[in-house]
């Protein structure tokens, strides 16, 4: 088997027996990244020599007998996360030469766990997207099928496992952010509970919604990366105070006995009758396991896309109001100072970006306030109470994850409100802060799909278990696209 | 037509804290080179999220309970958006409409003798800007030392209606922000800062006229020629028929003017909305009771306390009021002293003490270590006993302020006891009666005041520490034994 | 739902975006359509309904006073895209 497609368990166990370096690995995925990156496109930034830097001193510490269980272990990093003296650009022109003077508190919790950097991985300006296509930098292409997108918008890290150009990697979810592309590029992804994982080094999008969690290509790996990322962040407020369990240890194979609840709602209209097939397919399977399957109802489902649309906008477009080109990042010429900012911001934001901000403006000015951002945070309530109450029935629920596979490259761009609905079963999770974890379930038309499993809040072990034992039972981690 | 004016003031008073308001960034930048007190937060870099100082929470409630205010149960942070280059977030975080104080009041004292409520509709908690300086003709330059000082924005009912008004409540205000060691009471540094809301109408007219905002007067003399001029200048218009335009207007000391900055047409829309990166406080009563048991006696109180507990006047009680530092020192002597002795200490301190502090350069804290409770009561004890006099106990006073040693030592080692022996004082008389025959003739011809003059010799020639009493009496005995 | 021309004009002003005359065209028929989906919202009962600012069910958040945290001038300025000594630079202000 090569290198690149070890598990990080794998990895971990080989480099404890010393039969392989961490420079060897990284050495193996250096030179996986270059040969693909002229197709795929996953890094915006790559930073090799950082990368041996770190791979050597991991080396010594698993020599002298302290390694963790990541250390050594070559990763790739979104580029909406901020690294100290390592290019952060958001997939923005904004921020084409930002060059953060800190870490994000997850890169440092990977640096403490002696991990190896590969680089930053491409994305949607910003986070917003759903395809990648909104990269400024050019979007990254489907390993699977490079005539279609990874997903969005932490599509650079999907495409990075799913090609062995990482072991894994750091992504971002604002409304299916991690667990699309996941999805679509049939990897494991989760999107933590709101406050599992520190937002701090996060470049914000919408602050309410957005959460930091794992790619990889198997649920025991993400288990493994979540519990170095995970715990609690004097710096990030809103960051819960909560041990952060074993997560490892819930991988027992043994489901029998969970209520998994099924959400109609979920199954939506347009949904791909292949993407549904797999999906109830991975359903039954896990019936067969011993969980007991419970059909469900999330009455207010349907107006998560439109709260969503009003909530994110309106947080995005006062955190990205600060890009006005004075203190980083780039400033064009104007007339004065503000012709200088509303020129900066108005040619450089790309246009999804520039739509975003507008509709949220709009949606926070005088006289529309109430009509849609008080509005959507009160139906946020009642999505929220939606949740709350299936929790007295059931353990966990199962959906699908996108109602499609990956789709061509280009079929959406023009039509933003189709591009919304491709995170139609994700962001009632987002909306909810619950967590969400996502599982290959096969394939549809020789692409990838996603069974997506929905948790109670800071109940990750739970999910993690029920997607390791249907994940074991199944060969689709082991396969990989053909490039 | 004679105008009533409508005064309601805005004050903004910087929280004496040793970090700033949302992160752990040093908030004394007072005399700091520029952009040296600064950190990733408060210059608002991408990623970054702000974490409460709870002190400045606290100061903030001390303050809302010194004015009689209700502290909520529940207060939460907004962000107020709007864009310039000293505000680096261009999000402004505030407390929008659940501010930490609200219903308070204060009362002022006019120069009549009458006293006046003004209530306090609000304070609220939020962060200071950084500052822009004059670079050239076409530039500006951008500090961000003051960016993140923790502000408390108290504003008042529209209760005062003549600039002398104004000025009194700003006054009063400072005074007690001093007083609980919120605020520095800085004017010139701007760790203060007032401005204005000023509008007037017909006599008997109860609707309000149009309000003018008044922005930079550095001290409470321009706060009252600013308010003035503004006055005129409305009334001007108003009796020439004009239309006094909503606006905001700076004072321009120099020329004793204010001068339009700009109008209301240009307001901006601040589009508030409850900041998603902080959770919300939840004021326990208990809290509040706390800290209420901590809020020091205020300056009313102790001034009332003052004049009717220790008998003090007016004039003495207001001196010894005003500031922490003086009424702590002077209650401090008063424990030790006792009650009895509270009118000879405070003569002590506004005499004595006042005027050497005066014309020396040291703070009161560094002279209370030498003029301790100890040294000063015991020098009023000696005085009581007659021990020395009152030219005397001055002269002790001031080698006790600059030496530090009690004044008993000071007396023996000078000799500066009083001499009350009268075999000694007997032979003192004796000897100025035999050195002034004419002035002993003239008191015994009946002019009984001569005496006086014979005193005074006695006096001399003990080097003033003869008790000018014993003298009198013995020079009555040694006179009257002559026949 | 449609947005006039004025509408979206004073919403790129405060958002502080210069767009030029044909995507103010483009920008207003997109935002329509996406503010026509959202309408569904307006069909929700709300009545006592709380709104949900944030999930974390946290209060009290706070930090002792300590500096703890700062960030050399020359790390600050390195990314500045223009400076003048220890200072940011920008245009002065013409307008307002």
């Amino acid at each position: 088997m090569a290198l690149h497609e070890l598990t990080i368990a794998e990895a971990r166990a080989q480099l404890d027996r010393g039969e392989i370096t961490s420079v060897q690995l990284t050495e193996a995925l250096l030179e996986r990244i270059s040969a693909l990156e002229p197709t795929l496109h996953s890094y915006l930034t790559q930073t090799p020599e950082l990368a041996l830097q770190q791979a050597q001193a991991a080396d010594e510490r698993i020599k002298a007998g302290n390694a963790s269980s990541l250390t050594g272990i070559p990763l790739g990093i979104k580029d909406v996360i901020v690294t100290k003296d390592v290019r952060t650009t958001c997939g923005s022109k904004v921020l084409e030469n930002w060059v953060p003077p800190y870490d994000a508190t997850v890169v440092s919790k990977l640096n403490e766990a002696g991990t190896v950097t590969l680089g930053k991985l491409n994305m949607d300006e910003f986070a917003m997207g759903s395809s990648n296509e909104n990269s400024a930098f050019g979007g990254t292409r489907n390993p699977w099928d490079t005539e279609r997108v990874p997903g969005g918008s932490s599509g650079g890290s999907a495409a990075a496992v799913a090609a062995g150009q990482a072991f894994g990697t750091l992504g971002t979810d604002t409304g299916g952010s991690i667990r699309q592309p996941a999805a679509l590029c049939g990897i494991v992804g989760l999107k933590p509970t709101y406050g599992r994982v520190s937002r701090y080094g996060l470049v914000a999008f919408a602050s309410s919604l957005d959460q930091c969690g794992p790619f990889a290509r198997t649920v025991e790996d993400v288990a493994l990366l979540l519990e170095t990322i995970a715990g609690h962040d004097p710096k990030d407020s809103t960051s819960a105070n909560l041990p952060v369990p074993d997560y490892r240890a819930s991988l027992t194979g043994d489901i029998r006995g969970l209520k998994v609840g099924v959400p109609s709602e979920y199954f939506v209209e347009g949904m791909e009758p292949g993407v549904e097939k797999a999906v109830r397919t991975a359903i039954e399977q896990i019936k067969d396991l011993g969980a007991e399957i419970v059909e469900v109802s999330l009455p207010h489902t349907k107006y998560a896309l439109p709260v969503y649309y009003i909530i994110a906008p309106a947080e995005c477009s006062t955190n990205l109001a600060r890009f006005d080109g004075v203190r980083y990042g780039v400033r064009l010429e104007g007339k004065g100072l503000f012709d200088e900012i509303e020129s900066t911001r108005g040619q450089l934001f790309g246009a999804e970006v520039r739509r975003r901000i507008m509709l949220g403006t709009y949606a926070l000015s005088s006289g529309y306030y109430d009509a849609y951002y008080r509005r959507a945070q009160q139906v946020r309530t009642l999505i929220r109470r939606d949740f709350q109450e299936v929790w007295s029935k059931v353990d966990l629920l199962a959906a699908p994850t996108s109602p499609t596979v990956a789709f061509k490259i280009g079929e959406k761009t023009d039509d933003p409100v189709a591009m919304y609905l491709s995170d139609v079963c994700t962001l009632p999770i987002n909306l909810a802060g619950v967590p969400g974890l996502v599982v290959p379930c096969g394939f549809s038309d020789n692409l990838p799909t996603g069974l997506q499993l929905i948790g109670k809040p800071f109940d990750e072990a739970t999910l993690l278990r029920v997607g390791h034992a249907y994940e074991q039972n199944n060969t689709w981690y082991k396969q990989h696209p053909s490039l | 037509m004679k105008y009533t004016a409508t005064i309601g003031l805005e004050v903004h008073a910087q929280i004496l804290t040793k970090s700033k308001m949302f992160s752990g960034c040093n908030a004394a930048y007072a005399s700091a080179p520029a952009n040296s007190c600064i950190d990733e937060v408060s210059i608002g870099l991408p990623g970054t999220l702000p974490v409460v100082n709870q002190e400045a929470i606290r100061k903030a409630a001390l303050l809302g309970l010194a004015l009689n205010c209700e502290i909520p149960e529940y207060c939460e942070f907004s962000r107020k958006s709007y864009t310039y280059p000293d505000l680096p977030k261009a999000w402004q975080i505030t407390m929008y409409d659940k501010p930490i104080c609200i219903n308070g009041e204060l009362e002022i004292t006019l120069g009549n003798g009458e006293t006046k409520r003004v209530g306090i509709t609000r304070a609220h908690l939020e962060e200071d800007t950084g500052m822009l300086q004059h670079g050239d003709e076409t530039h500006s330059l951008v500090d961000y030392n003051r960016s993140g000082v923790p502000l408390l924005e108290i504003v008042s009912e529209p209760d005062m209606t003549t600039p002398e008004e104004a000025r009194l409540y700003a006054i009063k205000l400072r005074q007690i922000l001093v007083f609980l060691g919120v605020n520095s009471g800085n004017l010139e540094e701007g760790a203060l800062r007032v401005d204005a809301n000023v509008s007037i109408r017909p006599e008997g007219q109860k609707e309000l006229g149009t309000k003018v905002e008044i922005k930079n007067m550095n001290s409470f003399r321009n706060l009252e020629r600013a308010l003035v001029y503004e006055l005129e200048r409305q009334e001007k218009i108003a009796r020439e028929g004009g239309t006094i335009v909503q606006e905001t207007r700076g004072w321009d000391d120099a020329a004793g003017i204010t001068l339009s900055q700009r109008s209301k047409e240009h307001a901006h829309d601040y589009r508030y909305f409850p900041e998603p990166d902080l959770p919300p406080l939840e004021l326990s009563r208990e809290w509040v009771a706390e800290r209420r048991a901590e809020l020091p006696e205020l300056p009313d109180a102790k001034f009332a306390r003052y004049i009717s507990e220790f008998g003090l006047s007016k004039q003495d009680a207001a001196l010894l009021s005003g500031e922490r530092e003086t009424a702590d020192y002077f209650e401090t002597i008063v424990a030790t002293a006792g009650a009895s002795n509270a009118k000879p200490v405070a003569n002590w301190i506004t005499g004595e003490l006042f005027r050497l502090i005066k014309d020396g350069e040291e703070t009161l804290a560094e002279v209370a270590k030498r003029v301790t409770p100890a040294n000063l009561t015991s020098l009023i004890e000696v005085v009581a006993k007659g021990e020395i006099g009152s030219t005397v106990a001055k002269q002790v006073f001031e080698e006790m302020y600059r030496s530090g040693e009690a004044p008993t030592e000071i007396i023996n080692a000078k000799g500066l006891r009083q001499i009350s022996d009268s075999s000694v004082l007997s032979q003192a008389a004796r000897d100025a009666i035999a050195a002034n025959p004419k002035v002993v003739a003239d008191y015994k011809s009946g002019k009984l005041p001569a005496i006086k003059f014979l005193v005074g010799q006695v006096m001399r020639a003990t080097k003033g520490q003869a008790n000018p009493q014993v003298v009198e009496e013995a020079l009555k005995t040694e006179l009257d034994a002559l026949n | 739902m449609s947005l006039t021309p004025e509408q979206v004009r004073q919403v790129a002003h405060l958002a502080r975006l210069k767009l030029a005359d044909d995507e103010m065209e483009r920008m207003r028929l997109q935002l329509s359509s996406i503010l026509d989906h959202i309408e569904l919202l307006q069909a929700v009962d709300v009545t006592d309904v709380p709104i949900t600012a944030q999930v974390t069910d946290l209060t009290n958040v706070t930090r002792v006073d300590a500096v703890t945290s700062s960030l050399p001038v020359d790390a600050a300025l390195a990314n500045a895209p223009d400076r003048q000594g220890d200072y940011f630079r920008v245009k002065a202000v013409f307008e307002e």
